[in-house]
C-alpha cells in the first residue's frame, strides 16, 4: 500500500487553536518591557490542537526508514540496534532535570557515570586520557587537530601546519584541517587498499603537523602497515590522529593506542550505539597519549578521593579550551555509558568479532552471487565495498539506481559514492546486531535487482516506486530555493 | 550482552560460507603484535536489570532541587507529547536524511523547523541546526568574516554582556583563523552595552559586531541603537537570542536595519536541561547570505511525478562535497532535538510561546521583588530584564549558595569569577515553572541565612 503524503503542519492551522492546556495562564502585556522592544507581529508558528500536532508528527515518523523498522546497512555509520535501556536510563527524570551549572553536591550521580565513561573509553582505546565534550565526530576531529597544533607550538615549532590525509578520507578530515588553520596534503592509497608508504615518506617533513587516518580505512580494509606508517610520521616529527569512525570493526580486538596513535576521536553514535536521531546528536569523545594530555578540551571529570568534580579552564591552563557552552552532549554520554556497561569486557570483543563476521559473510555471498568486490583479495573489516561499475558500463544502471531500488524492497541503501576512489560503489556495513536471515535476504534482493537491471533496466533507473515520493529533483531544489513555507495571502 | 542474535549454529554456517574455520581467521591481516589479549579496565557485563538499579541510584543521588539557575539553560514545562513522539523509533533511530525518499518524515520536520525559526528570528532562512548556542556563535563569527570581504581587520567586537562560555568557545573554535575577538565593556548602572562604548571604534575597520538579547545578565539591550551604529558603518551584526523571549520581544530581523546572522541556544524549546546537553544551536540569516551558511539545509522540490517532496540542498557548501573548502566541518548535527523543538513549537503556537515568555517574565519580577525585600540583597541594574536578573549581596555568594544547596535550593549563578567588578553578585532566574510558593520559600530561606550570620 502506497504511503500517503502528509500536509505541512502550517496547513492545519486555524486562528486561535493551540494546545491550550499546555499554556501558562498569565496576565496581559508585560508593562515593564517598553513597547519599542516588543514584538509587533506574532511569529509564524502553527495554530493546531494537540491531537492534530500528535497525528501530524506521528504520521511523519511513519514516512521514515529507521533501524527500528528496516535493515540499514550504511557503510561507516554503524547503524546497529539502539538499545531501549540506554534511552530509558539516560532519561530518568533526575538526569533530565539537572541544570548544567548545578553544584557538584547535586551531581555526584551523573559525574560518576561520566567519569567511568572516560575510564572505559581509555581502556578500550588504549589511550591515557579522555575528554567527553566534543559534540560530534567532526568536533572531535577539530579538538584533535587543535591539540596537535598546540603541542607543536608549545615546543616552539611553528612551521608544522600540514595535515596529511589519504585521498580516500572522509570530507570532515580536510575540512577540519582548514578550520584549524592547517592545509590538507593528500597522499594516494595503493591498489590493495593500503596507504602508499613511498608517497607518505616523500610527503612528511618539517611542515608535517600530523596525519589523519581511519583504521580500518574508509575502504573497509585494515591498514596492514600501520606500524610503519606510525614510524615514518613520528620520525618526521609529526603526530598520528585516529578517526574512530570504523572502531566497530576492531572493538575489543585492537586498540588505537597500541597502533601508535597519539590522539583519537570515538563516534559514540556509531560504535557505542547512541541514536542517530535523523542527523544527531552525536558525541565525539577524544582520547590522547600522555604528551597531549595537557591540551585536552575542557571540561573533564576528575575524581578526587571519592568525590567527582569538573575541571575547567582554571584547572587546565594549557587546554585548547571549551567547544560548547557546557559539558557537551551529556545525555548522549549517559546512553553510551549504559551501553558499555551492558556490553562489558566480553561484549566489546563480541561486537568486533560479529561485526567482522557479518561483513565477511556478506562479502562472500555477494561475490558468490556475481557481484564485484572492490578489494576481492582482502578480508572485509566491519564493512565491504561492492563496485557496480560493470553494471553501469554494460547495463547503464548505476550504484544510485541500485540504492533507490533497494528502498522498494524495504532495505535502506548502503552508502553510495563514498569512498570517492571506488567508482559506482556501495559501502555496506551490516553491523553485529543483524541476523543471518536479514543478511541472506539482502543478498537475495541484490540478486533480484541485478536480474531486473538485465531484463527491465528502466524499472531500476526510475526507482523507487513504492515510497511516498519518487526520485526528487535535486537540481531544481538548488536552483529554485524553497527553504521555508510562506503563507499564500 | 551485545545484542547479537547469532547462535553457535548460525556462526558455523557463516564461517563455512566464507571458507574459514574460525572467526579469528577473519582478523589474520592484523599484525599479531597489535591484537589485544584481554581488555583490562573493563568490568564484566551487567544485565539490564543491574544497570537499571545502578542508574536509578545515581539519579536519586543527584536529587531534584528547587532551581533558580538560568545562565544559558532554562527550565520550561515540556508537554509529554514532545518526547513521546521524538523517541519513536522512526525518528530516534533514523539516520541523516541522505536518501531523501526514505526520509521524508525527518526532512519535512526540518523544513517546518526552518520555517518556524526563520519567522521567530525575523530572518529569511535558517539551517537544520548546529551543536549548541555557543558553537553556533563561533560559526556565526566565521561566517560574518567570510561575508565581510571589505574588512581587512578581522576584528570582531563582542560585548562582555555576551555569555562568558560563548566568548570562550568562540575563542577556542576560531583560534587558528587569525581573528581578533575584542571585548566591549558594559555600562555599570544599566548592565547594557552603550553607544559610548562603541564610539571608541568609530573610525576603525571592524569586521562584525555581536549583540546578545537578552544579554547574559538578563538585561534588555538597546538593540536599535547598537544596530544603527553597526549599519551606519557597514558592520555586519551577529545577534544571539533566546528563542522563548522571541515570543515577546522584537526579533533581530526587525532591529533597526536588521541583524545579518542570528544564532542562539534552542534548548528552551522543549529540550530538557540534562546537565548541559544534547541541545541545539540555531542559525538564521538573510537569503542573500545563504551560500555562506554552515550546516545542513532542507529544500522543497518536486519528484519525477510532479509531487512535492523534501531533500537536502545546497550541499556544495558542506564537507562531504567541498571537503577542504567547506563552510564548516560539521556533519552530524542535532537532528533529534530539532524534532523535539518543532513539536514543542507546534503545540505552543504563537500564543502559547508568548504566554510562556510573559509568565516567565512575571515570575522573574516576582522573584526579584521578593528577594530584594530581604535586607542585604539589592538589584544590580535599573534596566528592564526578561526572565533573569543580577542581584548584589552584602557578603560572598559562594557560601550562601552552598548553604542554600544544603536546603535543596539552587539560588542562581555566582558571578564573582567572571565579573569580579560587580562585587558579590548573583544571577538568578525564574520561569513559568516557578510558583509563588517556590519564590516565597526561596526568599524566606535567604532571609534566614542572611540574618543568622551578621
Amino acid at each position: 500500500m502506497q504511503p500517503q503524503p502528509e500536509k505541512l503542519i502550517f496547513e492545519y492551522s486555524r486562528a486561535g487553536r493551540g494546545a491550550t492546556d499546555q499554556w501558562p495562564t498569565t496576565a496581559a502585556t508585560p508593562a515593564a518591557i517598553p513597547e519599542s522592544m516588543r514584538r509587533a507581529q506574532p511569529p509564524l508558528l502553527p495554530e493546531v490542537s494537540e491531537l492534530d500536532a500528535v497525528r501530524h508528527f506521528t504520521r511523519l515518523s511513519q514516512l521514515n526508514f529507521s533501524i527500528d523498522t528496516h535493515f540499514y546497512p550504511l557503510g561507516s555509520c554503524t547503524m546497529k540496534y539502539n538499545p531501549k535501556a540506554c534511552n530509558a536510563f539516560a532519561m530518568l527524570p533526575q538526569f533530565l532535570a539537572r541544570h548544567p551549572l548545578a553544584p557538584e553536591s547535586h551531581g555526584q550521580g551523573v559525574l560518576a557515570c561520566l567519569h567511568e565513561l572516560q575510564e572505559l573509553l581509555k581502556a578500550v582505546t588504549g589511550m591515557q586520557a579522555v575528554a567527553l565534550s566534543p559534540m560530534a565526530g567532526a568536533q572531535g576531529e577539530f579538538a584533535g587537530v587543535a591539540m596537535i597544533r598546540a603541542y607543536h607550538r608549545a615546543r616552539g615549532d611553528h612551521a608544522r601546519t600540514e595535515i596529511i590525509v589519504p585521498d580516500a578520507a572522509h570530507g570532515t578530515n580536510p575540512a577540519t584541517a582548514t578550520m584549524c588553520g592547517c592545509s590538507a596534503r593528500e597522499i594516494p592509497v595503493g591498489p590493495d587498499g593500503d596507504v602508499s608508504l613511498e608517497a607518505l615518506q616523500s610527503a612528511v617533513g618539517e611542515r608535517t603537523a600530523g596525519i589523519m587516518l581511519t583504521n580500518p580505512s574508509t575502504l573497509g580494509v585494515f591498514e596492514r602497515r600501520i606500524v610503519d606508517v606510525a614510524a615514518i610520521v613520528h620520525r618526521a616529527g609529526g603526530l598520528l590522529y585516529y578517526d574512530g569512525a570504523n572502531l566497530n570493526a576492531i572493538l575489543g580486538k585492537v586498540r588505537p593506542g597500541d597502533m601508535g596513535f597519539d590522539v583519537i576521536h570515538v563516534n559514540l553514535h556509531k560504535t557505542f550505539s547512541t541514536p542517530h536521531g535523523g542527523g544527531g546528536p552525536g558525541a565525539g569523545a577524544v582520547g590522547v597519549s600522555a604528551r597531549l594530555e595537557p591540551f585536552l578540551p575542557v571540561p573533564i571529570v576528575a575524581r578526587e578521593a571519592d568525590r567527582y568534580r569538573w575541571l575547567s579552564e582554571v584547572d587546565r591552563p594549557q587546554s585548547i579550551g571549551r567547544l560548547s557552552a557546557f559539558a557537551g552532549n551529556a545525555g548522549v554520554l549517559l546512553r553510551a555509558y549504559v551501553y558499555m556497561r551492558l556490553l562489558g569486557r566480553e561484549g566489546m570483543r563480541q561486537v568486533g568479532e560479529c561485526a567482522t563476521l557479518n561483513a565477511n559473510y556478506l562479502l562472500a555471498r555477494l561475490k558468490q552471487t556475481g557481484f564485484d568486490a572492490a578489494y576481492p583479495e582482502r578480508r572485509a573489516s566491519h564493512e565491504l565495498i561492492v563496485t557496480l561499475k560493470r553494471q553501469a558500463r554494460e547495463l547503464d544502471v548505476t550504484a544510485m539506481d541500485f540504492a533507490k531500488r533497494l528502498l522498494d524492497y524495504g532495505v535502506h541503501a548502503p552508502t553510495t559514492y563514498f569512498p570517492l576512489l571506488v567508482p559506482e560503489c556501495l559501502l555496506i556495513e551490516p553491523t553485529e546486531t543483524e541476523s543471518k536471515e536479514t543478511l541472506d535476504r539482502f543478498v537475495e534482493i541484490m540478486v533480484r535487482i541485478q536480474r531486473e537491471a538485465e531484463q527491465d533496466a528502466e524499472r531500476v533507473r526510475s526507482a523507487p516506486h513504492t515510497m511516498v515520493v519518487r526520485r526528487l529533483d535535486d537540481v531544481r531544489a538548488a536552483k529554485q530555493l524553497d527553504l521555508t513555507w510562506k503563507p499564500t495571502v | 550482552m551485545a545484542f547479537i542474535p547469532h547462535t553457535a549454529a548460525d556462526i558455523d554456517e557463516m564461517l563455512t560460507a566464507i571458507g574459514v574455520t574460525s572467526i579469528e581467521q577473519l582478523f589474520e591481516e592484523i599484525p599479531p603484535a597489535l591484537r589485544t589479549r584481554e581488555l583490562a579496565g573493563v568490568p564484566p557485563a551487567l544485565n539490564e536489570m543491574q544497570v537499571g538499579r545502578l542508574m536509578m541510584q545515581r539519579a536519586l543521588a543527584d536529587g531534584q532541587p528547587l532551581s533558580f539557575l538560568g545562565a544559558g539553560a532554562y527550565e520550561h514545562h515540556i508537554p509529554a507529547a514532545v518526547w513521546a513522539i521524538t523517541t519513536r523509533g522512526e525518528f530516534y533511530s533514523a539516520y541523516t536524511p541522505y536518501q531523501a525518499e526514505a526520509s521524508q518524515g525527518t526532512l519535512q520536520t526540518i523544513y517546518e523547523f526552518q520555517t518556524m525559526i526563520a519567522s521567530l528570528t525575523g530572518m529569511q532562512v535558517a539551517n537544520a541546526s548546529l551543536y549548541d548556542g555557543a558553537s553556533a556563535f563561533a560559526e556565526a563569527v566565521l561566517m560574518a568574516v567570510r561575508l565581510n570581504r571589505k574588512s581587512e581587520s578581522l576584528r570582531v567586537l563582542v560585548p562582555r554582556t555576551v555569555h562568558p562560555h560563548y566568548r570562550l568557545a568562540a575563542r577556542s573554535i576560531t583560534a587558528n583563523q587569525q581573528l581578533r575577538l575584542e571585548e566591549l565593556d558594559y555600562a555599570p548602572d544599566s548592565g547594557r552595552t552603550s553607544a559610548e562604548v562603541l564610539e571608541r571604534y568609530a573610525g576603525e575597520d571592524i569586521a562584525a559586531l555581536a549583540i546578545q538579547q537578552p544579554n547574559f545578565f538578563g538585561v534588555l539591550e538597546d538593540v536599535d541603537t547598537l544596530s544603527q551604529w553597526a549599519h551606519s558603518r557597514s558592520v555586519p551584526i551577529i545577534a544571539i537570542v533566546n528563542p522563548i523571549s522571541l515570543g515577546l520581544l522584537k526579533p533581530p530581523g526587525e532591529w533597526r536595519g536588521g541583524a545579518d546572522i542570528v544564532v542562539g541556544e534552542g534548548q528552551p524549546l522543549g529540550v530538557p536541561m540534562s546537565s548541559g546537553g544534547p541541545y541545539f544551536g540555531f542559525l538564521a540569516t538573510r537569503m542573500q547570505h545563504v551560500r555562506q551558511m554552515p550546516g545542513r539545509v532542507v529544500g522543497r522540490t518536486l519528484d519525477l511525478a510532479g509531487r512535492e517532496g523534501f531533500t537536502l540542498t545546497l550541499q556544495a557548501r558542506e564537507q562531504h562535497i567541498r571537503r577542504g573548502k567547506a563552510t564548516s566541518n560539521i556533519c552530524t548535527n542535532q537532528g533529534l532535538l530539532v524534532t523535539a523543538a518543532t513539536i514543542y513549537m507546534s503545540l505552543m503556537g504563537p500564543q502559547g510561546l508568548a504566554r510562556v515568555a510573559h509568565a516567565s517574565h512575571e515570575r522573574a519580577r516576582e522573584l526579584v521583588a521578593a528577594i530584594t525585600q530581604v535586607s542585604g540583597v539589592r538589584a544590580a541594574f535599573a534596566s528592564p530584564y526578561f526572565h533573569e536578573a543580577v542581584v548584589r549581596l552584602d557578603r560572598p555568594v559562594a557560601p550562601l549558595l552552598a548553604a542554600l544547596a544544603k536546603r535543596d535550593i539552587l539560588g542562581g549563578l555566582d558571578l564573582t569569577g567572571s565579573y569580579p567588578e560587580l562585587g558579590h553578585a548573583l544571577l538568578t532566574c525564574a520561569t513559568e515553572t516557578k510558583t509563588s510558593g517556590d519564590i516565597q520559600r526561596f526568599a524566606s530561606e535567604l532571609r534566614e541565612l542572611l540574618s543568622s550570620s551578621g
